[in-house]
């Protein structure tokens, strides 16, 4: 029973751990993002770049609740596209603003004009070029010009044409380097599109290419591999491929993720759906993935909790995030069920090494009631997670290994019983199928 | 053709003549067989000629003039007389002798039942079906015509018992399928009676998945109770997907017939008694013209029964207020009955303890160490051996079968010098 005593031990200690987050001893570092407070917004949309940072920040304008931060956001989403050419998304972040903002958010439908006219004009140049280069028939330029067409098209938001420009360059690349620049857009913008099994199926057609990777593209490539593994809620693979990113891939992906990104979703699906073994060996053993962890430090405590049994502490860094992670584009979806399993997880583990455990320290480890506790407890051993079973009386909980020997004869039997019966059963369909065919069999006759 | 005196006496001569051995016996039935319209037509004037033959010994002679008799429209007074007639014919004939002329005897059987049930008096046909199937079937696991008329008869009258003792004959030769269906569904409500779930659900089981070519409304009543029997017996587990073997037309027709038992099934599932209470609620009507409210009842009670049983494998002891919270039962007393009768039939293995008003729940106490245990097992290993013998040689009958071999060497390559197959193809030169 020590193990309980030191859990109920440490967790004075936690509130420590906890508070040093808002020490400033790691002034040097930035200073967490995705942090149990209120969200930064302008920190956070400072780590991505592109057509991702205006589609997070509507995104967290949208769910965030708080009539503040969604002005924050809305006002910087007005700034981002401003810089760019998107017309229509203009449109739709103007009426979410609503004149809210003042009379310089408003619908400056002269700006919105004058680019839809030079967006006109670009695509016919556009266009006329792409013809004279397919008369000539040299591939390089078709290809160029197909690239521009994309690039041209993702620009303006019309994100379906884009895509099918880049895939037609496929035809027209020559070098492996040429097939990596197509993978890498269309995968960018399957992403953009939510298209993940685009993303899955481009991810291995670059990986198949002999050369040409370095390890920044193959950084990348196994983040959108990883991104694309969440969506689709396979956490193990998903997990396994973001703690494979290398360090390499620095700030170079952010028109995608952020590093602090793939720290926080390969720990958590990690948590998730790693057993203990792995957790070690690939999370908290892996050199590589503690450069990232640096960057989230509330997350690399949570892991650590973990493995040294803290659950209080655990369970309580993760309450904190859920607000932020709940504003974060892919985990939106996610966070609920990644909660529920790493839950289930901690009870697991916690009862695994013990003969009987008594509910009530086990209720302070874990910071709920013990009726709570029973509750969740019971629906884990309906599921046979846990091998146990509840004194309800004395609030024990005993581990109760299913006796073989008894368990071999019932099913001997049972086994006995389903074959004699499924045996005659059968006998007797063939007996009156027999019959019937003589029937017609006479008949005929 | 006018009969005279003398053409009837010579037939009651005949009788007396050939009825010692098999051989004289088949040339007494052709020549039956030949005067059978002269009976019909003097059916009227028979009855003295029965005192003149002894059913014991010219049995098949007297089952001919007897069904010729009975063949005529009967009043109600002569009814009784018919009835004990008949039955002591029963009890007396020979078996070999009536086996010959089966249709005649199976007539005479069915007038039977059909005298019993007009006197309201079902009881007084068992006895003698019973002994007229012994008779009529070849071995025990032929199924006679009078079989499902049997099963009525017991149902009617009440005689479960003597129902169940018919039921644990195995069947495996049928001559009608009509006859099967029949007896499975008599068959599965008499074990539902004796509240024998597991054989009732093996009888509607066959029922449902024999092969039939077009749907039958006894398919669509035994697929309704085997729903119910199914939900008592195996709660929920019970699948609502057809196994393969299943003929075509019951996976698509039986499912519209049962909307209403479906919807149970769904409310069941979800584990909440008043959910299947709502369930049974709205559907009163149609379960009550199909006669299944007893089951529907007995359906809703073995919710509870579920219930607990689940509790006992996450639970070493429960406190009978929790129990009667889980379960949703409206006090403690009603847990404490529940548990109590459960204990009693052998469902769980459980103390009450009524000064805590806890309950405590323990392992199967089945150490399958005893000498009980062994002769079980070695019985049901020597079950297995025999049926598997049986089911050797039916494969070896069939593969002599012609017309199964002529089927196999069709679809066989011509010219094939290097297999070693012994099936001879047809050559077409």
């Amino acid at each position: 029973m020590e193990a309980e005593d030191d859990a109920a031990g440490a967790i004075i200690g936690d509130e420590e751990i906890y508070a040093n987050v808002r020490d400033e001893t790691d002034s040097q570092r930035h200073r967490p993002i995705i942090s149990g407070e209120q969200l930064d917004v302008e920190a956070y949309a400072a780590l991505y770049t592109g057509r991702t940072k205006t589609t997070r920040l509507l995104f967290i304008a949208d769910k965030c609740g708080a009539p503040s931060m969604e002005l924050e956001a809305l006002r910087m989403a007005y700034d981002e596209i401003k810089k760019g050419e998107n017309t229509q998304l203009f449109r739709e972040v103007v009426g979410k603003i609503n004149g809210r903002l003042g009379p310089n958010y408003a619908l400056d439908d002269a700006w919105a004009d004058a680019v839809d006219r030079r967006a006109e004009l670009k695509k016919d140049k556009l266009e006329n070029e792409l013809n004279a280069y397919r008369t000539n028939l040299i591939k390089e330029s078709i290809r160029m010009g197909y690239n521009d067409f994309g690039d041209f098209y993702y620009a303006h938001g019309q994100l379906g044409e884009a895509f099918k420009n880049y895939v037609r360059t496929r035809d027209y690349c020559t070098t492996s380097k040429h097939i990596i620049h197509m993978c890498l857009n269309a995968i960018l913008l399957s992403i953009e599109m939510g298209q993940f099994t685009h993303v899955t199926s481009y991810v291995g057609k670059a990986e198949q290419t002999a050369d040409g990777l370095d390890p920044v593209t193959i950084a990348k490539l196994r983040c959108a591999a990883g991104l694309s593994h969440l969506e689709g809620k396979k956490y193990k693979l998903a997990a396994r491929k973001f703690l494979e990113v290398g360090p390499e891939l620095g700030n170079n992906y952010t028109e995608v993720i952020s590093p602090q990104d793939v720290a926080t979703y390969g720990s958590l699906c990690a948590l998730a759906s790693f057993d203990r073994s792995e957790l070690k060996s690939k999370v908290i053993d892996n050199t590589n993935f503690r450069n990232f962890l640096e960057l989230v430090p509330e997350i690399r405590e949570l892991i650590n909790d973990f493995h040294t049994s803290h659950y209080a502490s655990c369970l309580e860094y993760l309450g904190n995030l859920k607000t932020n992670l709940l504003l974060d584009i892919h985990l939106h979806d996610h966070v609920e069920t990644l909660y529920e399993q790493i839950r289930s997880k901690a009870l697991i583990q916690y009862t695994l090494p013990f003969v009987s455990v008594d509910l009530n320290m086990m209720a302070n480890a874990f910071n709920t009631s013990v009726t709570g506790l029973e509750k969740e407890l019971e629906a884990l051993i309906t599921n046979d997670q846990i091998q146990a079973r509840i004194d309800s009386h004395n609030k024990i909980l005993y581990a109760r290994h299913a006796d073989q020997r008894n368990g071999t004869f019932q099913r001997v039997l049972q086994t006995g019983n389903e074959f004699d019966r499924e045996l005659r059963a059968m006998l007797l369909r063939a007996n009156l199928i027999k019959h019937d065919y003589n029937l017609k069999a006479a008949r005929k006759h | 053709m006018n009969l005279s005196m003398s053409s009837v006496e010579s037939l009651v001569a005949q009788i007396h003549g050939l009825s010692s051995n098999i051989g004289e016996l088949t040339q007494l039935r052709n020549y039956l067989k030949q005067c059978d319209d002269l009976l019909r037509t003097e059916s009227t004037r028979l009855a003295p000629l029965l005192t003149e033959l002894d059913p014991s010994v010219h049995s098949l002679g007297y089952l001919y003039i007897l069904e010729a008799c009975t063949s005529a429209p009967i009043s109600k007074d002569q009814a009784n007389k018919l009835v004990l007639s008949v039955a002591r014919f029963i009890n007396v004939c020979a078996a070999e002798q009536i086996r010959l002329a089966p249709e005649k005897f199976i007539s005479i059987c069915k007038r039977l039942m059909l005298q019993v049930m007009l006197l309201e008096d079902p009881m007084r046909g068992v006895a003698p079906l019973l002994t007229s199937i012994r008779k009529l079937q070849s071995s025990t696991e032929q199924l006679t015509t009078l079989h499902p008329d049997f099963m009525l008869l017991c149902l009617l009258s009440k005689c479960y018992k003597i129902g169940l003792s018919v039921l644990e004959d195995d069947i495996f030769e049928v001559d009608l399928p009509r006859d099967l269906f029949l007896y499975c569904y008599y068959g599965g409500m008499i074990c539902i009676g004796q509240k024998q779930f597991r054989k009732a659900l093996e009888l509607l089981h066959n029922v449902v998945t024999a092969p039939m070519p077009i749907i039958s409304a006894i398919a669509v009543e035994a697929y309704k109770k085997y729903i119910l029997v199914s939900l008592i017996h195996l709660g929920q587990q019970f699948a609502t997907s057809f196994p393969k073997y299943t003929s075509s037309a019951a996976q698509r027709n039986l499912k519209n017939f049962s909307q209403s038992y479906l919807e149970l099934v769904n409310s069941y599932s979800t584990g909440k008694v008043s959910e299947v209470e709502k369930c049974v609620e709205i559907y009163k009507d149609t379960f009550g013209s199909d006669n299944n409210l007893g089951l529907v009842k007995q359906v809703v009670s073995s919710m509870y029964k579920r219930n607990i049983q689940r509790l006992t494998q996450t639970y070493l002891t429960l406190s009978l207020q929790d129990i009667a919270n889980t379960v949703q039962l409206n006090s403690p007393k009603e847990a404490e009955m529940h548990v109590l009768q459960m204990i009693q039939e052998g469902d769980i293995y459980a103390t009450i303890n009524q000064k805590d008003g806890m309950v405590r729940f323990l392992e199967d106490p089945e150490q399958y160490k005893t000498c009980e245990m062994i002769e079980r097992l070695d019985f049901s290993i020597q079950r297995i051996m025999r049926l598997s013998k049986k089911l050797t040689t039916m494969n070896e009958v069939m593969s002599c079968d012609p017309s199964y071999l002529g089927k196999v060497g069709k679809e066989r390559q011509r010219f094939d010098y290097d297999d070693f197959y012994t099936v001879p193809s047809k050559f077409t030169i």
